[in-house]
């Protein structure tokens, strides 16, 4: 009798207990969001409500930022390039992923250090990396340019022309983080039964056909997941236009980011840059509201 | 005869294009060693000059910059860790109400982007008197994405880990902390271990928060000082070079060594 009231008392106490455990086990990160994300995002919405200079008095303005955007050139430019980026990257960086994932598939004598090698500039800091593809595509001196050279090639200013400065940028991404979407298609392949392909070659089915009849339909879900995820990464891009290009030459490489900091901290228009904050934030939203769908319609692929 | 051919096709294909790849890195370390003098005539130094790596780490602002970038990857690393895996645990193992509407806050954290905050941010660390110092550098990664996605990845481990193990030590009357802490912390070791990589590479990478909340030379961390020689370094590529070697072989070191654990923390995080 003593002991079943020890044992209600201990089970009552433990609830209590749970309660009390469980807030003070979120509250460390729950704290620190609500002071450093959630707070700060309601105040961008209302900075990008007022007219309000870096340094002196914000007066309210409604929406007014907003309107201003839509003549404003120099965003609408940074909105295209913004686009031209990620619709120029994401498409080859996925192909390339794919291509070097069939290629990598199978054992073969080698294969570690090629998958290692592709892998090596996701290891590497996007800085460095941008840094370095700097020098190399530099216009006289630049490696790129002396080896074009050789075959009596006369190599264009890569990143001082307005044509050839995005693709260039565009291409420096693609190579640095290829390895991390080919990893992703490799497990994608690998979860694919051998017996279907088993079954296929009994049937005298090229490769070709296995990769598109077999290989292709069942790492769908697969690939539209990485490419909204590579898509979600590129319209953020900042770090290597910030060093190698600075946006331009002209604004030819302005990306949405690069103008926001731009706006933000070179012109201190901090009310302006919030305003196109939110919109790359809504940009964004879209775009993982549309992971979450895919990810729902096909979750019985995943592990 | 044909099948001999395609691998042959495969190996040259490949070859080609991990040049790409692997060629700048080597050009960089190659390019680290020569003699000021000799930097475009030829692409594997000779002789080689170590003295480029002395000079490099003869400047007092490149060491302090080293320095911060360390101590604030292992800082931010060590918070995540702790938090989220307390967050973690409570939100796979413990009932308390509310439990779902705070998760569910917690993962949205992932979708908010910093270059919407920052710009608040900026305004709150300066009436603080924050701005140039490294606290933003160290807490608005632990409080963003790094740690909400540590919170997401240790409760997805936590959650798989058997009841009956706890069930014993609560019986027992150990305290939650205790069970999370004696019991839950030791076994999650392999994830933990994934999310050091994730999140230590991850801000040893980061170059927004330091571009915008650091203005003095010795408290920038690597990727904005090195970003900020490269506009003066002029014609001193070698040093240039032998700088950003420095700032990548840590990297490469740790990635030949945990080769798998590494795949597993950058892929874990970019499925987040």
């Amino acid at each position: 009798m003593k002991n079943n009231i020890q044992v209600k008392k201990r089970r009552f106490s433990n609830e209590t207990g749970d309660r009390i455990a469980g807030w003070l086990f979120v509250s460390p990160m729950l704290i620190g969001f609500s002071i450093f994300m959630f707070g700060p995002l309601l105040f961008a919405l209302y900075m990008s409500l007022h007219d309000w200079p870096l340094l002196g008095e914000e007066t309210f303005i409604g929406l007014k930022n907003y309107q201003d955007l839509l003549s404003d050139q120099s965003f609408l430019n940074s909105l295209k390039v913004t686009f031209l980026f990620s619709f120029g990257l994401v498409p080859l960086n996925i192909i390339l992923a794919i291509f070097l994932a069939v290629l990598l598939k199978d054992k073969f004598a080698g294969i570690g250090l090629f998958r290692t090698a592709i892998f090596v500039p996701v290891v590497t800091s996007l800085i460095v990396w941008a840094i370095v593809w700097k020098y190399l595509l530099a216009p006289e001196l630049g490696f790129i340019n002396q080896f074009l050279g050789i075959f009596g090639i006369d190599g264009p200013a890569w990143l001082l022309n307005k044509s050839t400065a995005l693709p260039a940028v565009i291409l420096v991404s693609v190579i640095k983080n290829v390895g991390l979407n080919m990893i992703l298609f490799l497990t994608a392949m690998q979860q694919v039964p051998a017996e279907l392909y088993e079954a296929a070659e009994l049937d005298g089915a090229s490769s070709f056909r296995k990769f598109k009849n077999i290989t292709l339909p069942l790492i769908t879900p697969t690939v539209f997941l990485t490419m909204i995820i590579t898509t979600i990464g590129a319209m953020k891009v900042f770090g290597q236009v910030y060093v190698m290009t600075s946006g331009g030459p002209g604004e030819s490489t302005k990306v949405l980011v690069y103008y926001i900091w731009e706006t933000a901290f070179k012109l201190f228009d901090i009310g302006y840059a919030s305003a196109i904050a939110f919109v790359l934030f809504f940009l964004l939203l879209a775009f993982t509201i549309l992971s979450w769908v895919v990810r729902k319609r096909w979750v019985f692929y995943e592990e | 005869m044909k099948n001999k051919r395609i691998v042959w096709l495969k190996y040259v294909v490949l070859s080609f294009i991990i040049i790409f790849m692997v060629g700048p890195l080597i050009w960089m370390i190659s390019t680290s060693l020569k003699e000021p003098t000799k930097i475009f005539t030829q692409f594997f130094p000779n002789p080689i000059r170590w003295e480029n790596y002395v000079e490099v780490l003869g400047q007092v602002t490149f060491l302090k910059q080293y320095w911060n970038s360390v101590y604030i990857a292992v800082l931010v690393t060590l918070m995540v860790l702790l938090f989220s895996s307390m967050a973690g645990y409570a939100f796979a193992r413990i009932h308390f109400p509310g439990k779902n509407i705070v998760f569910i806050l917690l993962l949205s954290v992932m979708m908010i982007p910093p270059e919407v905050t920052i710009i608040p941010l900026f305004l709150f660390m300066r009436d603080l008197g924050l701005v140039n110092t490294h606290f933003p550098l160290i807490f608005l990664p632990v409080f963003g994405a790094p740690g909400a996605f540590g919170v997401f990845l240790m409760r997805q481990f936590f959650i798989a880990v058997p009841k009956e193990l706890e069930e014993a030590a609560i019986m027992d009357g150990c305290s939650r902390f205790k069970i999370y802490w004696r019991i839950m912390l030791p076994l999650a070791v392999p994830s933990l271990a994934t999310l050091t990589i994730f999140t230590f590479l991850t801000n040893w990478d980061e170059f927004l928060y330091p571009l915008i909340f650091i203005n003095s030379r010795e408290l920038m961390t690597l990727p904005v000082g090195l970003a900020l020689f490269t506009d003066e370094a002029g014609t001193s590529w070698h040093h240039l070079m032998s700088a950003t070697t420095l700032a990548t072989i840590p990297l490469l070191v740790i990635f030949f060594f945990a080769q798998k654990k590494f795949i597993e923390g950058m892929t874990a995080g970019s499925i987040k």
